[in-house]
C-alpha cells in the first residue's frame, strides 16, 4: 500500500476560474437550494414561498464566492490541498455573514432566513462542492490521462518513421550534412512524442515541432506538399497541450497530400482573439474512404479528450468538409504561465 | 555472361527511388543489372511497361492514382509479365498477405543483402507466371484493364457507363468507345457494388450514369422499363426480375 500511496500525486486544487467548474458549482448549489426549500415546505406553493428568499441569498453568494475563490486559487497555487480547503471554508463563512447582514439591511423583513440556517447551508454546500470537485479530479487522474496519451503515441504512423529513415538514407552519400540535420529533427520530434506530455507547453514549442515535422514530410514528398503558415497574430506564450497540432498535420499529409499526385496545400492559421486562441487547419479532401475515417477519428477523439482534460468546456474542436477541403478548428482559452 | 537484368523502379517518393537506385548500384557489383526506367505512380508504370520490356519491377504499394497491388494485377495482361517485388514502409495487412501467398516483398529501409537475394530469386523464375497475386487483398480497383495488341489499356472505372456480358466477354461501354474484357460480371458486381447497379442478368450500369427510367409500352403486355443514360442515346432494358431496383434507386 505504501508504495502505491507514494505514487499518488497530491490532490489538484480545483480551478474556480474555469468556466466548466463555475457552471458545475452553480448547478450544484442551486440544486441544494431547491432541496433546502423542499425540506422546509414540502408542498408546491409553500416551496416557492421558501425558495424565493433562499434564492435571493444564493445567487449573490454564488457570484461573490466564485470571484473570491478564483482569486484565492491563483494566490494559493503553491499551497497544499488542506490549506486550500481551510481557506475556502473561512472565506465562505466570512462571505455568508457579510452577505446576510447586507441583505437584512436592504430588505428588512422579519421572516427572512436565520443566520444559523444560512451558515449551515453555506457549510454543507461548500463541503459538497469541494468533495465533488475532488472526486472529479481523481476520476480524471494522471493514470487515465497517461493511458490516453499512450494511445496517442501508438498512433504515430510507423509508415512515417520508416519512410523518413529511407529519406535520410537517400541523403547519406550525396548530402551528409543535410542528412545530419534531418536526423536531428527526427530526434527532436521523437523526444516529444515519447516524452511526458501531461503538462501544458508554450505554443512556440508546438509550433517549432510542427515546422520540423513538416520539413521531414517535405523531404519525402517534395513539391507535392505545400505549406502555408499564417502566424502573424500567433500568441507564442499561450499554453497548449503538447501534440495538439502535430497529429492533425500528420493526418492532413496522410489523407490530404499523399493520395494525390498533384501538389496540395496544408494551410495553418493560428491567431488570438481577445482571450481565446484559434487554430484553423485546412487540407485537400479526397472523399471518405473507410480507412481515412478510422485513423482520422482516432486522432480527433484523442485531441478532444485532452482538450477537455485541460480546459473543460472552455475548449472546443470541430471538423468539417468545406469547399476548399477538410477543415479542423480548435478554440482554447488564452492562458500563459500560471 | 547473361544479359543484365532490366529493372523498373516505381515509387511516388523521390528519395525512396534515389535510395533504391543507390543500393541497386551496389548490388550491381555482383549481379549484372541495369535500371532502365523509373515511375512516380502506378498509372505511369503501366504506361512505361507498354513501351518497353523489363525483367523485374520494384513496386511500392502505397501510391497516388493507383496502388502497387492494382498495378501488379494489370501487368498480368502483358504478353510477358515482368517479375514483381513489392516494397513497403509499413503495411501490416499487405505483408501478411505476401507471406501467405509467397509473394516477394521488401521492407523499407531496404537492405542491400535482402535486395540482392530477392533479385536473384526473381531472376530464377523469369518467364513463369507470378503466383499469388489474385489472392492479395485489394480495395476496389480504380481502373479496369484490357489487353489490345499486346498492350494494356487502362479504363478508369469512373468513365464507364455500363458493363454488359456477351457470349464469352464483357463489353465495357464508355462515352467514346467500347472495350472487351475477360472477367466475370458477378465478380465485378461484388467488387464495385456501390458503383454499379444490376438492371439485368447480363448488365451492370453505373449509378452515376443513370439519367432516369422510362416505361416502354408493348402490345399485349404491361410493357417494360428502360434506363436512360447520361452521355449516350442508348436505352438499356431492365429485366422484370430486377424491376425493384428502380424503386430502390429512386428512393435514394
Amino acid at each position: 500500500m505504501a508504495s502505491i500511496n507514494q505514487n499518488t500525486p497530491p490532490a489538484a486544487l480545483p480551478d474556480f476560474c474555469n468556466l466548466g467548474v463555475m457552471l458545475r458549482v452553480i448547478f450544484i448549489v442551486n440544486g441544494l437550494g431547491i432541496l433546502a426549500g423542499l425540506a422546509r415546505k414540502p408542498s408546491w406553493p409553500g416551496f416557492w414561498h421558501e425558495f424565493l428568499p433562499i434564492s435571493i441569498f444564493i445567487q449573490p453568494a454564488l457570484l461573490a464566492s466564485l470571484l473570491l475563490l478564483c482569486g484565492v486559487r491563483r494566490a494559493m497555487a503553491q499551497r497544499t490541498y488542506r490549506e486550500f480547503v481551510i481557506a475556502v471554508f473561512l472565506l465562505e463563512i466570512a462571505m455568508a455573514v457579510a452577505l446576510y447582514f447586507g441583505i437584512r439591511a436592504l430588505i428588512p423583513q422579519d421572516d427572512f432566513l436565520s443566520l444559523p440556517a444560512v451558515l449551515g447551508f453555506v457549510m454543507i454546500a461548500t463541503a459538497i462542492v469541494l468533495f465533488y470537485l475532488n472526486l472529479r479530479s481523481r476520476a480524471l487522474s494522471p493514470a487515465i490521462t497517461e493511458a490516453r496519451l499512450q494511445a496517442l503515441q501508438a498512433r504515430i504512423r510507423p509508415h512515417f518513421l520508416f519512410n523518413s529513415l529511407t529519406a535520410v538514407l537517400s541523403l547519406m552519400r550525396a548530402d551528409p550534412r543535410r542528412a545530419e540535420r534531418v536526423l536531428e529533427d527526427l530526434a527532436d520530434l521523437f523526444r516529444v512524442l515519447m516524452g511526458d506530455n501531461r503538462q501544458l507547453v508554450p505554443l512556440q514549442n508546438e509550433f517549432v515541432l510542427c515546422r520540423q515535422y513538416l520539413e521531414l514530410e517535405q523531404l519525402r514528398l517534395g513539391d507535392r506538399l505545400k505549406v502555408a503558415w499564417h502566424i502573424d497574430n500567433m500568441p507564442e506564450d499561450a499554453l497548449v497541450p503538447p501534440l495538439i497540432l502535430q497529429p492533425l498535420l500528420e493526418n492532413a499529409v496522410y489523407h490530404g497530400i499523399e493520395p494525390s499526385a498533384e501538389p496540395g496545400e496544408v494551410n495553418i492559421n493560428i491567431y488570438r482573439n481577445r482571450d481565446q486562441v484559434f487554430f484553423v487547419l485546412r487540407n485537400p479532401y479526397h472523399g471518405d474512404s473507410g480507412a481515412h475515417h478510422q485513423g482520422n477519428k482516432m486522432a480527433l477523439n484523442n485531441i478532444r479528450e485532452r482538450l477537455a482534460l485541460h480546459f473543460d468546456v472552455e475548449a472546443s474542436m470541430k471538423s468539417q468538409v468545406v469547399s476548399s477541403g477538410y477543415q479542423v478548428t480548435i478554440t482554447i482559452p488564452y492562458t500563459t504561465q500560471r | 555472361m547473361d544479359a543484365p537484368i532490366k529493372i523498373l523502379v516505381v515509387d511516388d517518393e523521390l528519395p525512396a527511388r534515389n535510395r533504391l537506385k543507390e543500393i541497386l548500384q551496389d548490388v550491381g557489383e555482383q549481379l549484372s543489372l541495369t535500371v532502365v526506367a523509373e515511375a512516380s505512380d502506378g498509372v505511369n508504370a503501366v504506361a512505361l511497361l507498354n513501351e518497353m520490356t523489363v525483367d523485374i519491377v520494384l513496386l511500392d504499394i502505397r501510391m497516388p492514382r493507383m496502388d502497387g497491388i492494382e498495378v501488379a494485377r494489370h501487368l498480368q495482361n502483358l504478353a510477358v509479365p515482368p517479375a514483381i517485388i513489392f516494397t513497403t514502409a509499413f503495411d501490416a495487412y499487405a505483408v501478411q498477405a505476401f507471406e501467405l501467398n509467397a509473394v516477394d516483398y521488401l521492407l523499407k529501409p531496404i537492405r542491400r543483402e535482402r535486395l540482392q537475394a530477392a533479385l536473384e530469386k526473381a531472376r530464377g523464375r523469369l518467364g513463369t507466371p507470378q503466383a499469388g497475386l489474385e489472392q492479395l487483398p485489394q480495395r476496389a480497383r480504380g481502373h479496369l484493364s484490357v489487353s489490345e495488341r499486346g498492350k494494356i489499356l487502362l479504363v478508369p472505372v469512373a468513365d464507364i457507363l455500363y458493363l454488359r456480358a456477351e457470349l464469352k466477354y464483357i463489353t465495357i461501354k464508355t462515352a467514346p468507345r467500347e472495350y472487351l474484357l475477360e472477367e466475370s460480371l458477378t465478380k465485378l458486381e461484388e467488387e464495385f457494388g456501390n458503383v454499379f447497379l444490376r438492371i439485368h442478368r447480363s448488365c451492370l450500369v453505373a449509378r452515376s450514369a443513370i439519367r432516369g427510367f422510362e416505361r416502354v409500352a408493348e402490345e399485349g403486355s404491361d410493357g417494360h422499363w428502360v434506363v436512360l443514360l447520361n452521355g449516350s442515346e442508348e436505352r438499356l432494358p431492365v429485366s422484370r426480375r430486377q424491376q425493384q431496383v428502380i424503386r430502390e434507386f429512386k428512393g435514394k
